[in-house]
């Protein structure tokens, strides 16, 4: 009976809303997207970076790992006093975070190919760059699609967040939802494309990642290098 | 045309890989570096393609001093086999072979062609050059590792324990390959290994290094005839040594008659020949002495039942050894392979002769007891 009402209740806000919902929808995404595809570009290239010269490592890690465990609400706070309002704080925000799972999956996948294959690529004439090319990025672009992935999906979390400093997320609608007397409808209806996005990405991203992983036959399962959260 | 002279490897200013070790090796030659782990045999031998730049020493391709050389142009003119394989899982087969072509920028016809021939050469299916290593076996996959390193028609070959990783019968297929291969080719090839064996089987000459230093530099024969010091002798082991008595000799000297009949015999006839002979094997051939198989006692036995013909049920996949090989190198695969009887042909596939285990014991008993005072024959 209860059920049955919120059901009706919910389609009926989604069918009133739906235009209003769907700017929050891929405003949310969007921002994801931004924060995640900044990242990648420091991150991957940072990360082949220490997987070659590996007196670097440590540091670089050590330094994404200290990001990753300030809470992002703090992180939020931190960076609003010097950036200010807005959506900009968010998407530096999801970088900060998304570097961690980029950066280290970028290593761990170009020191996981086999050296000897990388030793016989070397003395069959590749230079250090076609070594890289031929190689190393295409025997480890698997693993590297598993940190985006992670990546991505650490993002829409934190870009929920981002509704207390302003910038249009679709926890807007839960936030009304908790602030309401009675405001289940609107807390499931921000709530459920949250969740949705987040499995979706996943979902799609792991498809791709077992489809590129060329040691692996499409029957078994891939290995999480590593998972944060 | 490869000149190695004071060679010298040192690590970490003290610890000598290699120490000053100098030899020439001529166009065409089959070199083995052999030696215990630790000896420096892998270290030289990537010398020579600057994966490892000595310390000191010279190494010259045609009289051109390798360290003046761009080691990325030099590696793509000499070829490189290791034990591991390396193929790239994620390339075809073709891809794998024709990788130092593609980086040397050929057409893609020219690739084409090049791929096709190559694996026409280790006797693997063309439709092979579509698949993906992971698909093929470890010996299949050394095989292309083998033609890979041939692909941009490079005069020398290294190769570092090629074979160590496959099992016996993989490893003896393909040490025939190559050696015929190196043959057929004229390239001169240089491999490391720990095997004697191996070593004796494919080398035109042996470099038996040890700590660094190169000891022995010689023919398989003259090693076994002559080892340098005590070392030598140790390494090659007191078997091989005893064994080598009969090396000197060829298959001709140890084989018997063999019984063979035509193949348009019935099997009847075949029968009353064996039990007349008290044989359980007997070779079938053609009119002219041509090879074609062998019969064994039980096919007949079902044959005759069934009432088929000889030609159907002889077995036509037999192995053969040709009558000028080495005695020892036929012993070693006929022990390896466990075979009890072994036709001797000649060029031509022409039966010749028979060796069967038990002349085998006869040779080996002669070789260790062979000046004994006649008491033994008694016995």
């Amino acid at each position: 009976m209860i059920l049955g009402s919120l059901l009706s209740d919910l389609s009926a806000y989604y069918s009133d809303n739906f235009g209003y919902l769907m700017r929050l929808f891929f405003d949310h995404l969007l921002m994801s997207i931004y924060g995640v595809l900044f990242a990648a570009i420091v991150g991957i290239p940072l990360g082949i970076l220490i997987a070659r010269y590996g007196k670097l490592s440590g540091t670089v890690i050590t330094l994404a790992n200290i990001i990753q465990t300030v809470p992002a609400l703090a992180m939020l706070a931190i960076l609003m006093l010097g950036m200010g309002l807005g959506q900009n704080t968010v998407i530096f925000t999801v970088f900060l975070y998304a570097l961690l799972p980029i950066l280290k999956n970028t290593y761990s996948g170009i020191k996981s190919v086999d050296p000897n294959i990388t030793d016989a690529g070397k003395a069959m004439g590749m230079t250090r760059n076609q070594v890289l090319r031929m190689i190393e990025l295409p025997l480890s672009l698997s693993v590297i699609i598993g940190g985006l992935r992670i990546a991505l999906v650490v993002a829409i979390g934190v870009v929920a967040i981002g509704s207390f400093i302003g910038a249009p997320t679709l926890s807007d609608i839960i936030i009304r939802g908790t602030n309401a007397t009675d405001g289940t409808v609107f807390i499931i209806a921000g709530a459920l494309p949250i969740a949705l996005i987040a499995v979706i990405i996943d979902i799609a991203l792991r498809i791709i990642e077992r489809k590129l992983d060329p040691t692996v036959s499409d029957n078994d399962a891939p290995e999480d290098v590593q998972s944060v959260n | 045309m490869l000149s190695i002279k004071n060679l010298t490897k040192i690590y970490g200013g003290k610890n000598k890989a290699v120490d000053d070790i100098s030899l020439d090796i001529e166009q065409g030659e089959f070199i083995a570096f052999i030696g215990t782990s630790g000896s420096g045999k892998t270290t030289a031998l990537r010398m020579i393609n600057r994966m490892i730049e000595p310390t000191s020493g010279s190494i010259e391709i045609d009289g051109k001093d390798v360290m003046q050389m761009n080691p990325v142009e030099l590696r793509r003119s000499i070829g490189y086999v290791i034990q591991q394989i390396g193929l790239l899982p994620h390339l075809t087969i073709k891809e794998n072979i024709v990788l130092v072509p593609k980086l040397l920028k050929w057409s893609e016809e020219r690739k084409d062609k090049k791929a096709r021939e190559l694996i026409n050469l280790v006797d693997l299916p063309e439709s092979y050059l579509d698949r993906y290593p992971n698909e093929l076996s470890g010996g299949q996959q050394q095989r292309i590792g083998v033609i890979r390193a041939l692909a941009a028609e490079q005069d020398i070959i290294l190769m570092d324990e090629p074979f160590g990783a496959l099992d016996p019968i993989t490893r003896d297929t393909l040490q025939d390959l190559v050696k015929v291969l190196q043959k057929k080719l004229g390239k001169t090839f240089i491999f490391v290994t720990h095997d004697m064996d191996e070593a004796i089987k494919l080398a035109d000459r042996i470099a038996i290094l040890s700590n660094g230093q190169l000891i022995q530099f010689d023919t398989p024969d003259e090693i076994l005839r002559n080892p340098a010091n005590q070392f030598v002798r140790d390494f090659i082991g007191e078997n091989r040594l005893i064994q080598d008595r009969p090396n000197m000799r060829t298959v001709e000297d140890a084989m018997i008659k063999p019984i063979s009949v035509t193949a348009d015999k019935s099997l009847s006839e075949v029968i009353s020949i064996m039990r007349e002979r008290r044989v359980d094997t007997i070779f079938v051939t053609r009119n002219d002495g041509t090879l074609l198989g062998y019969l064994d006692i039980e096919d007949i036995n079902e044959g005759y039942r069934k009432g088929k013909d000889l030609v159907d049920i002889m077995h036509r996949d037999l192995f053969k050894i040709q009558i000028h090989d080495k005695l020892q190198d036929s012993v070693r695969t006929i022990l390896k392979r466990n075979l009890r009887n072994i036709p001797v042909v000649d060029e031509n596939n022409i039966l010749l002769g028979l060796i069967t285990r038990s002349n085998l014991v006869d040779i080996v008993y002669d070789s260790i007891w062979g000046e004994t005072p006649a008491g033994v024959d008694e016995a």
